[in-house]
């Protein structure tokens, strides 16, 4: 590709702009977290806090029941993410192997979800989770995220079972295995890694989910982390603006880990859904 | 592939196996959650925006028909907030579709920093939304914040008050929409610029077409599959989005920023209008289906293969 040095200057120019668009927010977020209360009070924040201190991180803690709201979180997490990837991953690989009318519907429904206004869904969902006494419950909220996280589930495991070559489960047919054989050491091994990195999709789907949880718990006990994050806010939305970007930083970190482990796996995936399909 | 791989595992074998609803056993645990959860209530919804359903009501549910629909009509509350849901919608998508493909090009070139492009947009993509709501907050602070430390660094007055000011709130939050998905937008981007073939790239350049001629001729068709489903995509999820909003100005000053869904989730929770929220629901729904149908046009013109 020939490009002038000028061109060149001008394509670092952009990216360097891009890259401060994309990074300020969250390093100001973080070093509004570690900010004593007289740096954030004067009328010229500054940048990076002269002194640093942890105090805002131990005050958010008093304010609000983050440590409750974050075990409430994991718990619904890793029960949806579990439920989500044992019930998808049959289905998923009946999608990949057989082209029936079954596997075309599923593909349509998928791209349909997308769509859904959850305002539509969450009144009746309201409703019948109330006629089943599963308001203000963490199981409630846990069958509403593995139904939420089910689409792209699926999607993304339709990928990894089509990577699967065929013919290593014909080969394992001519010698003889049964089919239940096949599917635990010829398929399960090879699709492991992809079922890990849906696992962990849905996991931070549900995660940082608000909606949902702001409707379907109502007591600050069942609580999880977004809608507790949301309490610091206050009524007038007058906030404490440490211990906020403290709570809010925290909330941030178990995403931004599982996504960096898994970035390549979910780009490709909704990459080979988006284009293939 | 697909066709030909099923085609090889035509298999006595798999023909047997096609029959014996083995199938049937692995689908059912998804499709009854599906059918229970999702098909179920979404019928269920569009049933009660034609009963009078309320929160708390200790009368029997009546149908009503069209009542609520006719009610919606006249209801200038919800129209105000279903034009600003498609300003912001368009506001938010068209910006980040053409800053995505910007710097989907950039990243496409054999550039330094490219690394760092791709660890940062992590953070946008991975990060709860109500902490992105947060985030923007402390940006916009009118005294703590840093945006208005800069101007005033600057010396380009005082700064505002960002997400409660009646003309800068909207635009406000459209900043924190394009920030927020645009990494999605642009990995998408880099995948259908990846797909484009090379050789054609060079063949164009020797032919002596510039840099906009190559990106027309060659860049764009092979990219257009790709762009009109992030698109698509994109604008629906916007028009559909709540928690951002909500935490960045709960749809104030004045109803300012009132998305449709933050209004029907006020009727229906707030205010206990179970059928008239539905209602709602369903004239969103039938402004999203227009869309796609017409992202599903475009991509059967887009003459995509399969």
């Amino acid at each position: 590709m020939r490009t002038g040095r000028a061109g060149r200057a001008g394509q670092y120019l952009a990216l360097l702009a891009y890259l401060v668009f994309l990074a300020f927010p969250f390093l100001w977020l973080v070093s509004t977290a570690f900010k004593p209360p007289g740096e954030l009070a004067s009328l010229h924040p500054t940048w990076i806090p002269r002194n640093p201190t942890l105090e805002n991180f131990r005050q958010a803690f008093g304010e609000q029941p983050l440590l409750r709201a974050a075990a409430n979180s994991l718990v619904i997490a890793l029960a949806a993410a579990l439920v989500a990837v044992v019930v998808a991953t049959p289905m998923a690989y009946v999608t990949a192997r057989h082209r029936t009318r079954l596997s075309k519907a599923v593909t349509g429904w998928v791209v349909v979800s997308q769509a859904f206004p959850f305002v539509l869904l969450i009144i009746p969902l309201f409703l019948i989770l109330k006629n089943l006494q599963l308001v203000n419950t963490l199981t409630g909220l846990v069958l509403v995220y593995v139904v939420w996280s089910l689409p792209f589930a699926l999607w993304m495991l339709t990928g990894y079972v089509r990577a699967v070559p065929a013919e290593l489960e014909e080969a394992a047919a001519v010698d003889g295995a049964g089919r239940a054989r096949i599917l635990v050491s010829v398929t399960a091994p090879l699709l492991a890694p992809g079922i890990a990195a849906t696992a962990m999709f849905a996991f931070i789907t549900a995660w940082n989910e608000f909606f949902f949880a702001l409707v379907l718990l109502k007591t600050p006990e069942k609580q999880t982390l977004p809608v507790v994050l949301t309490h610091f806010l206050g009524a007038e939305g007058v906030a404490d603006l440490g211990p906020l970007a403290a709570a809010a930083f925290l909330a941030t970190i178990p995403s931004l880990v599982i996504f960096a482990i898994i970035q390549k796996r979910i780009t490709g995936g909704m990459l080979a859904g988006a284009v293939k399909h | 592939m697909a066709a030909t791989a099923t085609a090889r595992s035509d298999t006595a074998r798999d023909h047997r196996y096609r029959r014996d609803h083995g199938a049937w056993f692995l689908v059912l645990p998804a499709l009854v959650p599906i059918l229970v959860l999702s098909v179920g209530p979404l019928l269920y919804g569009i049933a009660l925006s034609l009963t009078d359903a309320q929160s708390g009501r200790t009368q029997a549910t009546t149908w009503t028909g069209t009542l609520n629909f006719r009610d919606l009509l006249h209801d200038t509350l919800f129209w105000d907030s279903f034009r600003i849901g498609l300003v912001w919608a368009f506001g938010v998508t068209v910006p980040q579709f053409v800053l995505a493909l910007g710097l989907a090009l950039l990243l496409n070139q054999n550039l330094r920093l490219r690394w760092l492009a791709r660890a940062l947009a992590i953070i946008p993509w991975a990060m709860p939304e109500v902490v992105v709501g947060i985030m923007w907050r402390l940006v916009y602070h009118p005294d703590a914040g840093v945006l208005n430390e800069t101007i005033r660094d600057l010396g380009l007055g005082d700064g505002r008050d960002w997400l409660t000011g009646l003309a800068t709130a909207l635009p406000a939050v459209i900043v924190v929409g394009v920030w927020s998905g645009m990494p999605q937008t642009t990995v998408a981007l880099l995948a259908g610029l990846q797909n484009t073939p090379q050789e054609l790239h060079e063949a164009a350049a020797l032919d002596g077409a510039g840099a906009w001629r190559r990106f027309r001729t060659v860049t764009w068709p092979a990219l257009r599959p790709v762009a009109l489903a992030i698109t698509a995509l994109q604008f629906i999820w916007n028009f559909n989005s709540f928690a951002l909003v909500y935490v960045l100005t709960s749809g104030g000053p004045g109803g300012r920023t009132r998305l449709p869904m933050l209004f029907a989730y006020e009727e229906a929770f707030r205010y206990g209008q179970f059928g008239y929220a539905a209602a709602m629901g369903c004239v969103m729904v039938a402004v999203i289906s227009v869309m796609l149908a017409l992202y599903l046009v475009g991509r059967l013109r887009g003459g995509e293969p399969r």
